[in-house]
């Protein structure tokens, strides 16, 4: 009789944790794999301007330009006036050309010719500086631009 | 000599060692979404002797100052007005009814001193050198603005969709349904109200 009576055990068993490290290894390899870091190192002051009627951006097919005035820490050196910079240093409106085949190159090849140039600019920045870079653009014939920006609206925030 | 059993290695703080990476990563992380206002520049070109001539009321100035002041259609406006009377000009459909011109769609005024169909009304900003970015990007978001709010109305009366809607939900893949034929009704509403934004060559500042 007593062979069928069923053994109650009063404790709950524990919890086993030995697969704890496997989940935890996954997360770790997804963020691995996801995070980017920041490749270009802010040179300028760079706070973006609304606009709510946005695109996405392709990001494997674009190349940055960020313009606006030095930052603080760099003011001493740079002066405060408006500044370009692709990649990690300042550029010259003229240098444009040379800065930007070099950072097309960096890209898969297949994608060179759509590439799309993305325009960080600050807020303050002078327009007149953004119309020359769009001139030596169209020079390169990389006509595909996207002025970035962030989400909001300007007649909301006044 | 005699084998020495190796001890076993303890993997117990293996998940320490997991979590405490697992954590450095997760906050370096910045997924980053840019998002902006795509624009496709006109080709450098040799200049032509034949200048395409648009006719005045088909052309709605908007002009940028360097105080960051509005001035369209040689009247001073606001910001928040753009928007209306950018959609004004654009639906305004002033070609006479029977003419190859007319608008069928159009709900404007009609009024024949406006444009005479969106296919032939273009947009053109003026900025000074001194504008500030913060408002051209303004300036051409409300443009936008006005282009996607007829698209919207259009592909609602035909497709009982917003146009805004069905492009965000393609782009970002969460369109379902067909989407080869939603694409082309998307070029459909798009031939309705062409985008036609011109910019012209900043003036020099101070004048």
């Amino acid at each position: 009789m007593s062979k069928f009576t069923k053994k109650k055990s009063s404790e709950l068993p524990a919890i086993s944790t030995a697969s704890l490290p496997d989940i935890v290894f996954m997360l770790l390899f997804f963020f691995m794999v996801v995070t980017v870091l920041r490749d270009d190192n802010l040179l300028v002051k760079n706070t973006l301007p609304k606009a709510d009627q946005v695109e996405k951006l392709q990001k494997d097919r674009s190349v940055y330009i960020y313009a606006g005035k030095p930052s603080e820490r760099y003011e001493d050196k740079y002066g405060k006036e408006g500044k370009i910079q692709i990649g990690d240093k300042f550029t010259d409106v003229s240098n444009i050309k040379f800065a930007l085949t070099e950072a097309r190159q960096k890209l898969l090849p297949e994608l060179q010719d759509r590439v799309m140039v993305a325009l960080k600019v600050d807020e303050e920045t002078n327009t007149g500086l953004v119309t020359d870079i769009k001139q030596e653009l169209r020079d390169l014939n990389m006509l595909k631009i996207i002025y970035i920006t962030s989400p909001g609206n300007e007649i909301d925030s006044q | 000599m005699a084998r020495r059993s190796t001890p076993e290695v303890n993997a117990g703080s293996m998940a320490d060692i997991a979590f405490l990476l697992l954590i450095f990563f997760l906050v370096t992380t910045t997924i980053e979404k840019d998002k902006g206002i795509a624009r496709q520049l006109p080709p450098k070109e040799p200049p032509t002797d034949e200048q395409v001539k648009i006719k005045e009321k088909n052309l709605f100035i908007v002009n940028v100052n360097k105080n960051d002041q509005l001035l369209v259609e040689d009247e001073l406006m606001e910001l928040k007005d753009l928007r209306q009377a950018a959609v004004e000009f654009l639906d305004n459909g002033g070609a006479p009814a029977g003419s190859p011109e007319y608008c069928s769609y159009c709900k404007g005024d009609r009024d024949p001193a406006s444009s005479d169909n969106p296919d032939k009304a273009v947009i053109s900003v003026q900025n000074d050198r001194l504008t500030s970015y913060k408002m051209y990007i303004a300036v051409q978001n409300e443009l936008v603005a006005a282009y996607n709010v007829l698209r919207d109305r259009e592909s609602e009366r035909l497709y009982g969709w917003k146009f805004t809607e069905v492009n965000r939900a393609i782009e970002e893949g969460t369109y379902n349904g067909n989407e080869e034929s939603a694409k082309e009704k998307l070029e459909t509403i798009q031939k309705l109200f062409p985008q036609k934004l011109s910019e012209a060559e900043p003036k020099k500042s101070g004048s």
